[in-house]
């Protein structure tokens, strides 16, 4: 009975320690690049309607688009759709270069995707969630964003862009 | 030397399993390079029209069937051909098991007919508000309940052997399908909840919305852990079977390989989370957590690998083998369950390297739902699991049928072709992905594709063709080992790797279930508890359903 301890081969041990430092290392340089760096995931922000988000006059949803709540700051109000047609409403977003935007996306039908290109703003759209992240455009030039979850029949055709002007 | 001897009707019976499974890999397996080509600009789909309505139908075929009913049914008779094999007694109760296995059977047919016809285009994710017919989320529960009752059969088959022998250690073979089996109890309750509280009810009229965010959350409670239902039959070749056949080689730990088997169950699943890292529904301190235990999960893999290294170096030196690395050589390359499953083992180094950057929170937001998803799965379940799937059904079906492995040399290309296949299809899928390339997109019509993707765009074509020539061979090799007229002359050997160490010389809590069964389910409730009582308590039911395909 006493041989019955968890026997460890000597170099086992030297891997598994490494295993551990391993990923303690990776655990650590993602929190710093978290909370250090601030670059964040989403965080829960509204709930809505997703039948009346499109048509309710109160929802900011009825009239998607552009506001600008400071010089240089923005608030963008995006609606992602499949019906009738799959697409961002709206399409096309033009700031000038140094500002920093405040997206705001839901969905008035199915699950969407929202990545925006050469961004680290990159998240799920869902019916009855609203999802933020803000973005600081620093380079003019147009980035497309994409939807990147499965939608239906026109899931590939789904895109838009912001245009950065110098 | 005899070995245990299965019952010719248990052998039919596991082959079945093993005969269900390849038919599915073989249509769901011809939607592969459909897809692949799509990418690439080649579209097939259009002469597919009277029987293929669209790519998407396509992928639902390809992911359903590859992913879910592939996989289930070879692992269901994998792991009982274990039970049996490792306990050597017979099943407890082969009526019990058999009901299992034709719910399974009866739930793929039922979920096949709506897909089939075009009423269920929702991907092998199922995200509602898509709202497919009732008969999809139907067959699905089916195969989940009977894959249930067939691990019934084999738990009530271990008690009675425990209780016969209270003092042996299980023996390793029967040890990690139990606890694969374990596993898949507890993780499938998320999707077994999802199903039937929410998404069977709306289909059938009975409510009327959902709540897509917490179905999400059902959802990954048993996505995640899938993966490991997926490995861990994997892993139990690699530990105790591959030493042995790669060059009479002796599994370097047992009792490490039975810790990473408990650690696996412990913390697959209170980790799902880390699939909805951009959800806009849960908060970041539950991602965060989630992304933590996830770098856990890590661990027991990382074991895993130095463990099979160890016992497969073993291997090589016994054959005359030396050198730093030159033993690798000396491994049985030119025996096709071997080939099969190295191969499959060197790809999953790049596939855990590609899961840890998904596991990484925040980097993971260049990442999600990016073309480097399927990539890294292609890896994993389409490699790792797969083609080590492919490499034991190399002995096994011989084993269980008694007919000769048709042309071993064929079996061996195959494993290499798929190998290169698979090689220049994933590294240009991650590539891509990090490029900004959506996944589940038919990419070759998408407007707004850059030129610089389009060179990456042909090798995902080129490697689903590659691919496609693999897969058409193995199933070939299958259909002429099952009719072969040359028999094995005496029953196929059952490869099992000794271990070094007697097992009954390793700790006694490494054999008892009680405490890491309690241990998983406090941390699920931890880790799950107190995110999944609020979006149940704020549940707003206001989805109604779309069918936009």
């Amino acid at each position: 009975m006493s041989a019955q301890k968890l026997h460890i081969d000597s170099y086992e041990r030297g891997w598994m320690i490494f295993s551990a430092f391993l990923l303690v290392a990776f655990a650590v340089a993602v929190s710093v690049a978290a909370f250090g760096m601030g670059i964040q995931v989403p965080a829960p922000e509204q709930r809505v309607d997703p039948r009346t988000v499109a048509t309710d006059p109160n929802s900011p949803w009825s009239n998607p688009g552009l506001r600008e709540v400071a010089p240089g700051k923005y608030d963008a109000y995006i609606l992602a759709r499949a019906v009738p047609l799959w697409e961002y409403l709206p399409k096309e977003l033009t700031v000038p270069a140094g500002s920093s935007v405040s997206f705001y996306v839901t969905s008035s039908d199915v699950q969407h995707g929202f990545k925006i290109q050469d961004t680290n703003a990159n998240f799920m759209v869902l019916p009855g969630q609203v999802s933020k992240l803000t973005v600081k455009f620093d380079k003019p030039g147009a980035y497309n964003f994409i939807c990147t979850e499965y939608c239906g029949s026109g899931h590939g055709i789904m895109y838009g862009a912001i245009i950065v002007t110098p | 030397m005899t070995q245990y001897q299965v019952s010719a009707v248990e052998k039919k019976f596991i082959g079945h399993h093993i005969l269900v499974a390849i038919l599915a890999l073989a249509v769901g397996s011809l939607f592969g390079p459909l897809q692949a080509f799509e990418h690439a600009g080649w579209d097939f789909y259009t002469y597919l029209k009277p029987l293929i309505k669209s790519y998407y139908q396509g992928l639902t075929v390809h992911g359903v069937l590859n992913a879910l009913v592939w996989t289930t049914f070879f692992i269901m008779g994998f792991l009982t051909f274990n039970v049996i094999f490792g306990l050597k007694r017979p099943l407890k109760n082969l009526t019990l098991n058999r009901v299992g296995f034709w719910l399974m059977v009866v739930g793929v047919v039922t979920a096949a007919i709506p897909i089939l016809a075009n009423q269920a285009t929702v991907l092998f994710t199922f995200y509602p508000p898509l709202k497919a017919n009732w008969a999809f989320y139907a067959g699905l529960t089916l195969v989940v309940v009977g894959s249930w009752v067939e691990g019934w059969g084999l738990f009530l088959t271990y008690r009675d052997w425990r209780k016969e022998n209270p003092n042996e250690r299980t023996p390793f073979v029967a040890f990690g399908s139990l606890v694969t089996l374990l596993l898949w109890q507890i993780c499938t309750l998320g999707i077994a909840v999802e199903i039937l509280t929410m998404l069977l009810p709306w289909s059938l009229g009975l409510i009327d919305n959902v709540d897509p965010q917490l179905a999400r959350t059902y959802f990954w409670f048993t996505g995640h852990p899938l993966v490991y239902f997926w490995l861990l039959p994997a892993y139990i070749s690699w530990y105790a079977m591959l030493p042995k056949q790669a060059g009479d080689g002796k599994m370097f730990s047992d009792s490490l390989a039975r810790l990473s088997f408990w650690l696996f169950l412990v913390l697959s699943t209170p980790i799902g989370i880390h699939h909805q890292y951009v959800d806009p529904g849960v908060p970041p301190a539950w991602k965060f957590l989630h992304s933590v235990f996830t770098f856990g999960v890590f661990f027991p893999s990382m074991m895993t690998a130095f463990t099979v290294i160890a016992s497969l170096e073993h291997a090589g030196r016994k054959q005359g083998g030396s050198g730093m690395f030159a033993w690798i050589g000396k491994l049985k390359w030119n025996d096709p369950a071997v080939a099969s499953q190295l191969l499959a083992g060197i790809l999953f180094f790049f596939g855990g390297i590609g899961g840890l950057a998904n596991a990484s929170y925040n980097v993971n937001l260049v990442l999600h739902n990016t073309a480097f998803i399927p990539g890294h799965f292609h890896l994993t379940v389409a490699t790792a699991v797969t083609l080590s799937f492919i490499g034991i059904s190399y002995w096994l079906v011989p084993y269980l049928t008694g007919r000769k492995l048709w042309q071993p040399k064929w079996a061996v290309a195959q494993a290499w072709i798929w190998f290169v296949g698979m090689i220049i299809f994933s590294n240009s899928m991650h590539v891509l992905g990090l490029l900004g390339a959506p996944r589940r997109v038919p990419l070759g019509l998408a407007p707004y594709v850059p030129a610089e993707w389009n060179s990456r765009l042909f090798q995902v074509g080129l490697g689903g063709a590659i691919l496609f020539l693999s897969g058409a061979i193995y199933l070939v090799v299958m259909y002429k080992t099952a009719t072969n007229k040359e028999r094995v002359e005496t029953e196929v050997e059952v490869p099992i790797a000794q271990p070094m160490q007697d097992p009954a010389n390793g700790p006694v809590w490494l054999d008892r279930w009680a405490p890491w069964i309690y241990g998983a389910l406090a941390l699920i409730v931890l880790m799950y508890g107190p995110v999944l009582f609020e979006m149940i308590k704020n549940i707003a039911l206001t989805s109604p359903g779309f069918r936009v395909w």
